[in-house]
């Protein structure tokens, strides 16, 4: 957590020198990844290292404690972070970015908060840096300074505080006046302290209090939020801010309510239902969209609440399920927009029906792209396949067959607004229009090119590890399986 | 020397006043209040940390004994605000110089640090003194000075300011004497200690009951509790930057100190439970009017002033909880708003003094020109929302875990949302200093200057780090808390 953030500094110092301050970055985020690489199979074998930095109020401390969940996530986030920032190079600078110092500032500032919220040992520290990640998060999504840039800003701001002060801090002190206690604990802290109704109406307040996890009606600020360069929209908003959401909707669902207490209770079931409304709902309107961006934005809602309604579940293969997916949908989904970065940065377009042909100028990046289709969809040899399997067997082992329906629903859904867009990309004809984009390029007269080779390698890499995830994913059952409470 | 601290404290800035009249060099007078403030920083510092080890201290003045003399009682209550009113009057005195340079006319500057060691004094008195008429005198000090120093300000409307606070002012003193005249003329003592002692076996009486209503508006009008706030936006708007920092972070803690002083050791907490309900009522009223209103000003200073009175209802609150944790809460939240509210009016005065405006449409692009200055802004203005990692976040934790307690979770929520309200106010402020481009024909503005600076940052850094490490100022406001509530039935 700390280098992040020293890394930041030294961008911060570094920031004249583009290619310096480009190689702080890159070696920081190696770093950081090589750290928490090291602590996994510690993890794995069974240990929970903690530290407590510091007691902040009599009675509630800042204290780190890293469990299985938190480790993928930690993982995640840090690996893509490295991919990121070697296609944010591509990109920013084919763009003529403005601010780029700041940009790779507050992306570690950001990265570093995201680390908090993964090894959080109680809910008050995560509390913590998940408000820290909103208030980083928010000079990156406004970037561009613009009017239009300002106006989504408000939104992303006022829906995050809004709810996290207005719900999640209240469910917060509840949980704590109920329990005496914030601590992550195996099993939960709520179970017993409660009637069933006040356990319903504290679980709702969570989860309509943890935003970031984008369910509806709290969800307008993740669309809001794509008027950020592509780097951001991608790793944040396919992977740290909206991973850290439904990483704390697991957290607490395992942690502070513990499963059994959970299972089969009204609050639960509410909960599926919302989750699995905003599923379907997402997708149908992530099929009317047509800027490219938008889409993969409803997309990522949709998706997101894949993972609550596993964690909804309230059963331990639905839980570990929701984990696995966090893993599967991050890769996919960072997949998926860094090639609708590359288009932008390439072509200049962002609407999908400006898209026709453009898979024979940039073959590469639209394999890409139907790759991490895959993934979402839930086809092998992507990930997402798997993660999508583990869910209908936590549906089912919860008797809730009704959910493996959603899901197959959703997969026919992911299809209809994914696939026609590579369709578009290979097998139609580009359009008239297409000559003018070519004009304002500076270097190529000759028309639509491949994207900056930074951008290729970071898109590739996604790409790449969308697949391995495939063959990744026992392990990654494995490792969450003390999730399940076995 | 060490016996004498709890005199030296209020004799000290006392004395110091007409040394400073007699000193007519701007600058002397600068550097002569300098010393002393620091002076009396250093002694409050002492005093607290003698009042945590041997216990409370009680010093009679000129070697009277109480009840007949005047009796100076520091218990942790008393200490943590000396504490909290030397370190704002100290901060403050290096910030002052260019500050009060611009803005209050140069021969009138040596009597400017003449009043201001007055108030100094003042403030300090009514939180070391244990006799109830010794209170009205310090009060009195301190609120005459601050209508002098109020009316220093550059605007024509700063003396209309003034006078209006002079009469509100004067109201509110003169309840709290009629009240504390009643007392005595049941109880035949003004020592607090006294008269805590002699009150229960008269208290059904209509005089005491009067006597508990005079004192409890009386020093709710020098609070600002809504309604009786009328006086505060126009005086912090119109005073020198300095006088508001300074009264913005001390003046009202001061009288919130005198109420809990006066309602708890006096009275042994009984008011409470009649007026506990409309306290509440009012409390919540204020944290909404006053983010409310502050949400719609465009002069910046007018804006935090009534953030101020939404602040203020959160202390009341806490108080109106009857609970320690509520007491908590409120203690704390005196010392978090005096470094926020501080820090917010500094970087105000920076800006002031750069741009010679504090109106909204001015601040255009201040992010990019006084970088240092829109920062401290934005953190302590985070501090003010109650985002964790700031002091704010700490109140605001106590005040919900108080309502959650009383199983009033009705008021946590209003707490919560009246935080959101404050989010819209200072996020005004930061979209205007950070997303509007600075204007085509702005004047070329630095960054305030290094002794202006200093104090800000330490000011906020104050703010973070107290939300980070809380655990010393909330055991502070715990057992003082812990200590007021001991006579109450819980």
């Amino acid at each position: 957590m700390v280098v992040p953030l020293i890394g930041g500094g030294l961008i911060l110092a570094t920031g004249s020198r583009p290619n310096v301050r480009e190689i702080m970055t890159l070696l920081t985020a190696c770093l950081l990844f090589f750290c928490v690489a090291s602590i996994v199979p510690l993890i794995a074998a069974g240990g929970r290292p903690s530290i407590t930095l510091l007691e902040m109020l009599p009675g509630l401390n800042i204290t780190f404690t890293i469990e299985p969940l938190g480790m993928v996530f930690a993982c995640v986030a840090s690996f893509l972070w490295i991919v990121t920032t070697i296609y944010a190079i591509g990109y920013m600078r084919g763009h003529h970015e403005v601010n780029q110092t700041r940009f790779y500032f507050y992306f570690a500032v950001a990265i570093s908060s995201a680390m908090g919220i993964a090894f959080a040992g109680n809910m008050m520290t995560l509390f913590i840096f998940y408000e820290v990640l909103t208030l980083s998060t928010f000079p990156l999504v406004t970037h561009h300074g613009t009017e239009e840039s300002k106006k989504a800003g408000r939104v992303y701001l006022g829906i995050l505080i809004g709810t996290s002060i207005g719900f999640l801090l209240f469910a917060i002190v509840w949980t704590y006046v109920l329990t005496g206690t914030l601590d992550f604990t195996e099993g939960g802290i709520l179970g017993g302290k409660a009637e069933k109704p006040v356990i319903a109406v504290l679980l709702l307040l969570y989860m309509f209090g943890i935003g970031k996890a984008a369910l509806m009606p709290f969800h307008r600020w993740l669309p809001a939020a794509m008027v950020a360069p592509t780097p951001v929209s991608a790793l944040l908003h396919a992977v740290a801010v909206v991973k850290a959401g439904v990483f704390t909707v697991i957290k607490v669902i395992v942690y502070l309510f513990g499963i059994d207490t959970l299972n089969g209770t009204v609050g639960a079931a509410v909960l599926a239902v919302v989750a699995a409304v905003t599923l379907l709902l997402s997708a149908m309107i992530a099929m009317r969209k047509d800027n490219l961006k938008a889409r993969l934005a409803y997309s990522t809602i949709s998706q997101l609440s894949y993972i609550v309604l596993g964690a909804a579940m309230a059963t331990g293969a639905g839980v570990v399920a929701a984990g696995m997916h966090i893993v599967m949908h991050a890769t996919a989904k960072i997949t998926l927009f860094f090639c609708a970065g590359a288009i932008l940065v390439a072509s200049h377009k962002t609407k999908i029906s400006q898209l026709n042909g453009i898979g024979r100028r940039m073959p590469f990046t639209m394999i890409c792209f139907l790759i991490g289709s895959l993934g979402i969809i839930g086809l092998p040899p992507a990930g997402g396949a798997l993660s999508k399997w583990y869910l209908m067997m936590g549906a089912a082992e919860a008797d809730q067959i009704i959910f493996m329906f959603v899901w197959m629903t959703s997969s026919l859904l992911s299809a209809a607004y994914l696939l026609p867009i590579v369709h578009r990309a290979f097998f139609r004809a580009p359009t008239k229009d297409e000559e003018h984009h070519s004009d304002d390029h500076s270097d190529d007269g000759e028309g639509i090119k491949e994207a900056p080779i930074f951008c290729l390698i970071g898109l590739g890499t996604a790409a790449v590890l969308t697949v391995v995830a495939f063959f990744l994913a026992d392990d990654l059952a494995q490792l969450l399986a003390p999730l399940a409470g076995k | 020397m060490l016996a004498n601290l709890p005199a030296l404290q209020v004799v000290l800035p006392l004395m110091a006043a007409p040394i400073c009249l007699i000193l007519r060099r701007a600058d002397w007078a600068w550097a002569f209040s300098l010393i002393v403030t620091w002076c009396c920083f250093a002694i409050s510092i002492l005093l607290l940390l003698q009042v945590q080890t041997v216990g409370d201290i009680s010093y009679p003045m000129g070697d009277w004994a109480a009840p007949w003399g005047i009796e100076y009682k520091v218990d942790l209550l008393s200490a943590f605000l000396l504490v909290i009113v030397s370190a704002i009057g100290s901060v403050v005195m290096p910030y002052a110089r260019r500050s009060v340079e611009a803005e209050v006319p140069g021969p009138r500057i040596y009597l400017f640090y003449t009043m201001y060691l007055l108030c100094l004094c003042g403030l300090l008195g009514i939180a070391i003194t244990g006799d109830a008429f010794n209170l009205f005198v310090f009060l009195e000090v301190s609120s005459l000075s601050s209508y002098v120093l109020i009316s220093m300000g550059r605007y024509r409307r700063s003396l209309t300011a003034a006078y209006r606070y002079l009469i509100m002012g004067t109201v509110g003193a003169t309840f709290y004497i009629i009240g504390v005249g009643m007392m005595y003329m049941m109880t035949g003592t003004l020592n607090m200690a006294d008269l805590a002692a002699r009150i229960p076996a008269v208290a059904d009486t209509r005089t005491i009951q009067v006597a508990i209503a005079f004192i409890i508006v009386g020093l709710g009008l020098k609070l600002a509790i809504f309604p009786l706030h009328m006086w505060l936006p126009n005086a912090y708007t119109f005073a020198p930057s300095v006088v508001t920092i300074f009264l913005a972070s001390t003046a009202t803690k001061i009288a919130v100190y005198a109420l809990l002083r006066m309602v708890f050791t006096v009275f042994g907490g009984a008011p409470l439970f009649v007026v506990a309900q409309a306290l509440m009522m009012l409390a919540v009223v204020a944290m909404f009017v006053g983010s409310l209103v502050a949400i719609y000003q465009s002069n910046i200073k007018r804006m935090l002033a009534y953030s101020s009175i939404a602040q203020i209802g959160y202390m009341v609150l806490g108080i109106s909880f009857i609970s320690a944790i509520g007491l908590t809460g409120g203690i704390i939240h005196l010392f978090n708003h005096a470094l926020v509210k501080g820090a917010l009016f500094m970087a105000v005065g920076c800006m002031f003094l750069r741009l010679e405006s504090v109106r909204l449409e001015d601040m255009a692009g201040i992010g990019k020109r006084m970088p240092v200055t829109m920062a401290c802004f934005l953190i302590a203005g985070l501090g003010l929302i109650g985002v964790p990692l700031t002091a704010g976040f700490i109140s605001k934790w106590y005040l919900v875990l108080a309502a959650f307690e009383k199983d009033m979770w009705y008021i946590a929520a209003l707490v919560l949302a009246s935080s959101l309200l404050a989010v819209i106010y200072v996020w005004r402020v930061v979209e205007v200093a950070y997303f509007k481009p600075v204007p085509p024909g702005a004047n070329e503005i630095a960054e305030a200057p290094i002794s202006m600076l200093v104090p800000l940052c330490i000011l906020t850094g104050a703010s973070v780090y107290f939300g980070i490490d809380a655990t010393r100022t909330v055991d502070i406001a715990a057992d003082a808390a812990n200590f007021l509530m001991r006579g109450m039935m819980p």
